[in-house]
């Protein structure tokens, strides 16, 4: 076999992907419906807060869903309907799960994306900016930012934006989907968390690097400390950094539902909490698969930019 | 200091004071240093580890931790002042006047950048070489460097080359801008002997064409004598001795000076050392090798071959073969060495001698009985015969542990006696050793590296086994402390008929502890004779190569002929 | 996001094990290292005051939680009432401490189902290697896949509402952070050479595994353990923001500033006292934990 390295790098990364796909799905089926509490009473009384109903209405909805039939084959009708990309339909209205969670998903992309380059920038600059300057109490002062901001609770990190920038400086829409502006508020707050992780991260292998002989060998060329920062130090700290970024893209989404909720969005948090509430279990767990679509994308889309920026992983080197 | 004076030095360092910061206390590191280095010459500061000799050649370039301070001073290169100077007037002076080969080069190039790119940024900041220029110019210093297919190399990342390759990278980007000095901190201390041997010959034709001045910061006085015009010797921050290298290896005046010579392997067999500890124990040396053909031997190995899966990538079922088919015997009370470069398969054969990992094909024998396959509890009952000494002390002891707790470990395994009988055993056993009492209740953190071997020892010995493997056990520490723990060694032999199998990559080592030694290279036991036969005419080419390499030899052979 | 705080201890251990020889300078010790860091004092004051609020409440906060004045609604902070009063004229700050024992209750269970479970999963995984590890790192590599909040809140929609189901939703979604770094440190420690010297000496492997793996891998679980605490605070804040956690009138943290939501034009203190007590909580969790991860051990 003459695979060339890369080649089977991708393949294996694609292979793995798809596994973690399958095993989110059936680790959401067994949450969702192996676990204690009847799923149907639950679903049939629209929620946890509604009124029973009669025994033959249950039947006759246990019937619809093909819940009287054997987890076995209930998960291999699921699992062979998913792959065709239907998750049934929601509880609350019918409505088929694939074209609900995708009707939701633009104004959370809105936010997510600008949340994610605000954070990149912001953690990015922020890194940069800590490790390069000889002053300490300014080094300090932004080292210290980042492990205050992810003690934050994001929700209440986001009702105070709303209470200063919308209520107090009267700036910013408070909530709502009115135009670009009112993307800014909701964006910064999830950014804040994923920045922060990817300023601490960045600091700590940029430390590490400017650390490494190699540092010294390119100090001792006479290399000034603006090329040994950014020519040497800053692509072999971001390798790390991009790890990180890929783990917390999909907190990213998840961080939605408490956004969402702050700033009365409609989107793809929001869809969760109405779900979560109404116990609309097919639409929890179309929700759930399409958050680790998400993930292994990303880490997909990560994995394939690594051997760009370290040549040692593509010859498996280094794993 | 009277060698300090000189007239127009290239290099001169005047009373140079530098301190360490670490935990709000300051430790200095050197104390009132002098130093001068002429144009084209080789001086050599020797050293063991701690006595400041690379925080010396760091202070030099400017290039020291952020915790360490210049206290006091100077140091000037052709007349200027470099101390005190800020990071950008250091520039022109760093790579262009003084140029750095670093210690280990396995981390010292950016693994991500190509190596060309490395080597012409050498060139390019200091204008030396512009955007077109600098890559071809790139090529020729690699070749100068004495690489091979240098516009290959040139293209490849760091991963792709041997560790002697990129230390000649280095050297290349060392010498990129033709610097007047060259500062060697430890430059093949991480490499095999042979291409240590290969890499300084290259450098020294390097420099002795150009004229370069260079500074060889090492720990070994071997490679010293061989090398330097010079030596420097430095000892708890201060140069306690300099001189003409011929000067100090025959007459050293310092008594430091005088122990580091007489502990460094290398230099051993010179005939006018006459205090030298190793002696007292060389006639035992030959002893057992007599009575070990009568005797039916302890260990008895036969066509051992062992095979490591290889990565897939390597294609299916593709194995490397560590051992390959290597028979050998261990007489009652003998000490067999077995020697090799890095990879050569000896700590693979230890450990499948002790058991410790199942060999592919092949039989041990421990003591007339096959041990190949035992399992469980007759695999544990051979424990109690056959102990392992390892090389790095800092990582076999649990940090958690007490020195008593560590040596009562296999007393506590086997059951044997009480708690109070352990720990009375543990207190004979660290005297044994030669350390005093009270360590039984410290922490393995708050010993030295030499302490630590000897508590390591006295674990291997508290079962009074009747082999004792050493895989390196010196390698990790200093020359001085080498020679107190080979002598313990030696001594503990002659008491209790203990045999050793000794692994080691250092042909001085095994000189002075080993009854034979067997060569090894790639998995291959290639001749095995007593010690003596063996340095005295080898029979295979590549241990020839082996003894070449020798640090020291150099300097033996001109000592001879003079 | 728990994840590469995970790993940042996972890398920066090596001298988490270095216990301290004589008792009587224990004290004195802790007493020097907390005088050289301030702000590692108070954090451990913050922390201790949450403790009282949680066991003792009535010593900090006599009143009655659920007792309001109508007269005295929508008061701001200032004398009498330091973090004002809600819009039932009920005392915030009486509110904040009677909520600490609910959602301490809440973050204790959270890590301890992700301790516990987290821990064997690692331990078995890290010690008997082969395709045990296999199976249960795949497993945990799913978790990872599904971000904490929407595991929590699968569980949440089998299990139902309430505070003990919201502390176990946010304990089986940090199971995955705990068994990665037992098994790292399992694993490190057994591939470690004084492991190894100890099989060579005739140690059995399950004396091995108490005498050797568990005290040395029990540093940095515990650093995680408490870095994890303060992260199950936020998690178990949120739910109950959401409106999973316990009914309306308990006054659990993440309640009380949904609560105040509502008033947030006119009275900012509602929501911002309960979230600094929050803040505050978490970063003096967070201090603590950087300083069992090393600092203690350096500053020998």
């Amino acid at each position: 076999m003459t695979v060339p390295p890369l080649a089977r790098y991708l393949v294996r990364r694609v292979l793995l992907a798809a596994g973690v796909l399958w095993a989110a799905f059936t680790v959401s089926f067994v949450v969702l419906y192996l676990l204690p509490g009847d799923p149907v009473a639950t679903m049939a009384s629209g929620g946890l807060d509604g009124e029973p109903v009669s025994p033959a209405q249950l039947a006759e909805l246990r019937a619809r869903y093909g819940l009287d039939e054997p987890f076995a084959v209930q998960y291999l009708h699921r699992l062979g309907a998913a792959l065709t990309g239907d998750f049934g339909t929601s509880i609350q209205n019918g409505q088929d799960v694939g074209a609900a969670v995708t009707q939701a998903l633009p104004p959370t992309l809105e936010i997510a994306v600008l949340g994610l380059g605000f954070a990149v920038v912001f953690g990015g600059a922020l890194a940069l900016l800590a490790t390069y300057t000889r002053m300490r109490w300014l080094r300090q002062f932004l080292l210290a930012l980042p492990s205050l901001a992810v003690s934050l609770p994001g929700f209440w990190v986001g009702l105070m934006l709303v209470q200063i920038v919308a209520f107090g400086w009267r700036l910013l829409p408070s909530g709502g989907v009115a135009g670009p502006a009112s993307a800014i508020l909701p964006a910064v707050t999830l950014g804040i968390t994923t920045g922060a992780l990817v300023a601490q991260v960045l600091a700590k292998s940029l430390t590490q690097a400017l650390d490494q002989p190699y540092a010294t060998t390119a100090r001792a060329k006479g290399a000034g400390p603006v090329a040994v920062h950014l020519r040497h130090a800053l692509p072999n700290a971001a390798v790390p950094a991009l790890t990180v970024l890929g783990y917390v893209t999909g907190n990213l989404l998840a961080g939605t539902v408490v956004v969402e909720t702050v700033f009365t969005r409609p989107g793809l948090g929001r869809l969760t909490v109405t779900a979560v509430g109404a116990q609309d279990i097919p639409l929890v767990q179309g929700i759930v698969v399409f958050a680790a679509l998400v993930f292994v994308l990303v880490n997909l889309a990560v994995d394939l930019v690594y051997p760009l920026l370290d040549p040692r992983i593509a010859t498996g080197v280094h794993a | 200091m009277g060698g300090c004076a000189m007239t127009d030095p290239l290099l001169q360092v005047r009373d140079l004071e530098v301190g360490y910061r670490t935990g709000g206390v300051d430790l200095p590191a050197l104390r009132g240093v002098c130093l001068d280095v002429a144009p084209g010459e080789v001086v050599a500061v020797v050293g063991e580890s701690g006595s400041g000799k690379s925080t010396l050649a760091h202070a030099v370039v400017g290039l020291l931790p952020p915790n360490a301070s210049v206290e006091a001073g100077s140091v000037t290169l052709g007349g200027d002042e470099l101390l005190g100077r800020s990071e950008r007037a250091m520039r022109p002076i760093r790579g262009a006047r003084i140029g750095l080969v670093p210690q280990d080069p396995t981390v010292s190039l950016n693994p991500v950048q190509r190596i060309g790119r490395q080597v012409a940024e050498a060139l390019r900041v200091h204008g030396l070489a512009g955007r077109r220029s600098a890559p071809l110019a790139a090529i020729d210093l690699l070749e100068r460097a004495g690489l091979p297919e240098p516009h290959v190399r040139a293209r490849q990342y760091p991963h792709e080359l041997s560790g002697g390759m990129r230390q000649r990278v280095l050297i290349a980007i060392a010498i990129a801008a033709g610097p007047a000095l060259l500062i060697a901190d430890e430059p093949t201390s991480a490499l095999d002997a042979t291409v240590q041997k290969r890499i300084l010959d290259h450098l020294e034709t390097l420099t002795r064409e150009s004229g370069t001045a260079v500074l060889l910061v090492t720990h070994d006085l071997g490679v010293a004598a061989d090398r330097a015009d010079r030596i420097a010797v430095m000892s708890g921050g201060r140069l306690v001795e300099q001189g003409p290298t011929g000067r100090i290896l025959a007459a050293a005046t310092d008594p430091y000076t005088r122990t580091l010579l007489a502990a460094a392997p290398g230099l051993v067999a010179r005939p006018d050392t006459a205090a030298e500890p190793a002696r007292v124990v060389v006639p035992a040396r030959r002893a057992p090798t007599e009575t070990v053909a009568a005797a039916s031997p302890l260990v008895s190995v036969r066509g051992l071959v062992k095979d490591f899966p290889l990565p897939r990538s390597a294609g299916r079922g593709a194995v490397l073969r560590a051992v390959d088919d290597v028979s050998f015997d261990i007489g009652r009370g003998e000490t067999l060495a077995l020697v090799g470069e890095s990879g050569s398969g000896k700590s693979t054969t230890a450990r499948l001698v002790l058991r410790l990992a199942d060999p592919t094909a092949g039989t041990v024998t421990f003591d007339g009985a096959d041990v190949t396959g035992l399992r469980g509890e007759a695999w544990r009952a051979l424990r109690r015969r056959a102990q392992l000494v390892y090389q790095n002390p800092y990582a076999s002891l649990d940090p958690r542990f007490s020195v008593a707790e560590v040596i009562v470990e296999p007393l506590r395994a086997f059951k044997v006696g009480t708690a109070a009988e352990r720990r009375a055993r543990a207190a004979d056993l660290v005297d044994r050793v030669a350390l005093p009492e009270s360590v039984l209740d410290r922490k393995p953190v708050e010993l030295s590296g030499g302490q630590r071997q000897r508590v390591a020892i006295a674990r291997a010995l508290a079962l009074e086994p009747d082999l004792v493997v050493c895989d390196e056990p010196v390698s990790a520490l200093d020359v001085s402390v080498q020679a107190q723990v080979l002598d313990l060694l030696a001594e503990l032999q002659a008491q209790q008929q203990l045999a050793y199998l000794f692994i080691s990559h250092d042909l001085a080592v095994v000189r002075r502890i080993a009854h034979r030694v067997g060569v090894m290279r790639d998995g291959r036991l290639l001749e095995v004779a007593p010690t003596e036969t063996l340095f005295a005419s080898p029979r295979e080419d590549y241990t020839r190569e082996l003894l070449a390499a020798v640090a020291g030899t150099r300097a033996r052979k001109v000592e001879v002929a003079s | 996001m728990t994840e590469l705080l995970v790993r940042e201890i996972a890398t920066g251990t090596e001298a988490a094990a270095a216990p301290v020889p004589r008792r009587g300078g224990r004290a004195r010790r802790l007493g020097r290292f907390l005088l050289h860091r301030p702000g590692l004092a108070v954090a451990v004051l913050i922390v201790l005051t949450v403790l009282v609020a949680a066991f003792a409440p009535h010593l900090l906060a006599p009143g009655d939680p659920s007792a309001g004045v109508p007269a005295q609604k929508l008061r701001p902070p200032g004398p009498g009432h330091w973090f004002g009063t809600d819009y039932l004229g009920r005392d915030i700050w009486t509110r904040v401490v009677h909520g600490a024992a609910l959602s301490l209750q809440a973050t204790v269970v959270a890590v301890a189902v992700a301790l516990v479970a987290g821990g064997l999963i690692g331990l078995l995984a890290g010690f008997v290697r082969g395709w045990v590890d296999e199976a249960l790192m795949r497993i945990v590599d799913v978790l990872m896949a599904i971000p904490a909040i929407l595991l929590s809140l699968a569980l949440i929609t089998a299990l139902g509402y309430g505070t003990l189901n919201v502390a176990i939703a946010v304990g089986v979604a940090s199971v995955a952070n705990f068994s990665r770094v037992m098994r790292s440190e399992t694993l490190r420690i057994r591939q470690s050479v004084y492991v190894e010297a100890a099989r060579a000496v005739g140690t059995r492997w399950y004396v091995t595994l108490r005498r050797h793996v568990l005290p040395n891998a029990a540093g940095p679980v515990a650093v995680l353990a408490v870095l994890e605490f303060g992260l199950a605070i936020l998690a178990i804040s949120s739910l109950s923001f959401l409106g999973f956690g316990a009914p309306p009138p308990a006054p659990e943290w993440g309640s009380l500033i949904a609560e105040g939501r509502n008033y947030l034009a006119t009275s900012w203190w509602l929501c911002a006292m309960p979230g600094l007590t929050i803040a505050a909580t978490v970063l003096s969790v967070n201090r603590i934990s950087r300083a069992l991860d090393g600092e203690w051990a350096a500053a020998r």
